[in-house]
């Protein structure tokens, strides 16, 4: 583990919050469209927008 | 072949299915492979100490809460003169990506402020002007939201975000403008006696990469869901009106 000093609370702190705003981004985008694909399925049929 | 071929919604998805997953994983390798360059194999600065490992949060994702606007701005005025409906939903699309960058900039600066500078938080130009593009985000999303009618929505947040625009650039350029407050000058730079040390500034390079890919990748995946999500509004009001004649 690398040696972050006095500062390691800050380091780690601004590290946690952007990774997990980033992967909660990422999560909510890609729920939406596995849910939005599956029900456009539902009413078109598998497939249908290429 | 002309590129407006591409404002075909049936052509968009049929050209991003294969792209996206090869921009998702480079994002991916990008990002991992910078971070973990940056918080492990980079030293302390003089002056900062360790803190300078936030600068690969913090540069690329300032970087691309003011390049997400600008995306935004063209594809507006692209509805607006040519009307092209994926244009539109592109724009919508990258407005959370744009909010949740705009957010890590101000948290990551709050943080890497309070040990350098003494306080999380000052009214300084670029702090403010990044806060307003932040509010401006969010009511760029709330007013999709509040409208219904798809095209007024497209057409009213066409002109916020023409609007907001002036604080984009402001944030970019309030430094320079007012040369004033705590926030330093651009920390990436063509004149290598301003850029940051090499040491810092290949990894850093690696970490904007993987920002703007990831910013392309979930651009492209939320405008695919956004013409799903129009496509089954149409099919229902078409249902809805068959319905009625029946």
């Amino acid at each position: 583990m690398t040696d972050l000093g006095a500062y390691a609370v800050e380091v780690m702190s601004a590290y946690a919050v952007s990774l997990l705003l980033l992967a909660g981004l990422v999560w909510v985008s890609w729920r939406r469209a596995v849910k939005v694909r599956r029900a456009l399925e539902q009413i078109e049929g598998p497939r249908a927008d290429g | 072949m002309s590129i407006w071929e591409y404002a075909n919604p049936k052509k968009f998805i049929a050209t991003t299915s294969p792209v996206l997953p090869w921009v998702f994983g480079a994002a991916g390798l990008c990002l991992i492979g910078g971070l973990i360059w940056g918080f492990f194999f980079t030293p302390e600065d003089f002056r900062q100490g360790s803190t300078v490992k936030i600068i690969y949060l913090h540069v690329p994702s300032a970087m691309m809460a003011i390049n997400a606007w600008a995306m935004m701005l063209v594809a507006s005025l692209i509805w607006l003169v040519r009307r092209h409906h994926v244009s539109a939903l592109a724009a919508r699309a990258a407005a959370p990506v744009g909010v949740v960058m705009t957010l890590i900039a101000l948290a990551t600066g709050a943080i890497w402020g309070q040990p350098m500078w003494g306080t999380w938080w000052v009214w300084d130009p670029r702090l403010t002007s990044f806060l307003i593009l932040f509010l401006f985000y969010l009511g760029y999303i709330a007013l999709w939201e509040a409208i219904e009618d798809p095209d007024t929505a497209a057409d009213l947040t066409s002109v916020l975000c023409i609007v907001g625009s002036v604080f984009a650039v402001l944030s970019r350029y309030a430094v320079n403008f007012w040369n004033q407050g705590l926030h330093q000058g651009a920390s990436l730079s063509l004149d290598a006696q301003e850029n940051v040390a090499d040491v810092f500034w290949y990894p850093l390079l690696v970490c904007i990469a993987g920002f703007v890919l990831l910013f392309v990748a979930l651009v492209i995946l939320r405008t695919r869901t956004e013409i799903r999500a129009r496509r089954i509004m149409a099919l229902q009001a078409r249902a809805l009106r068959e319905g009625v004649r029946a």
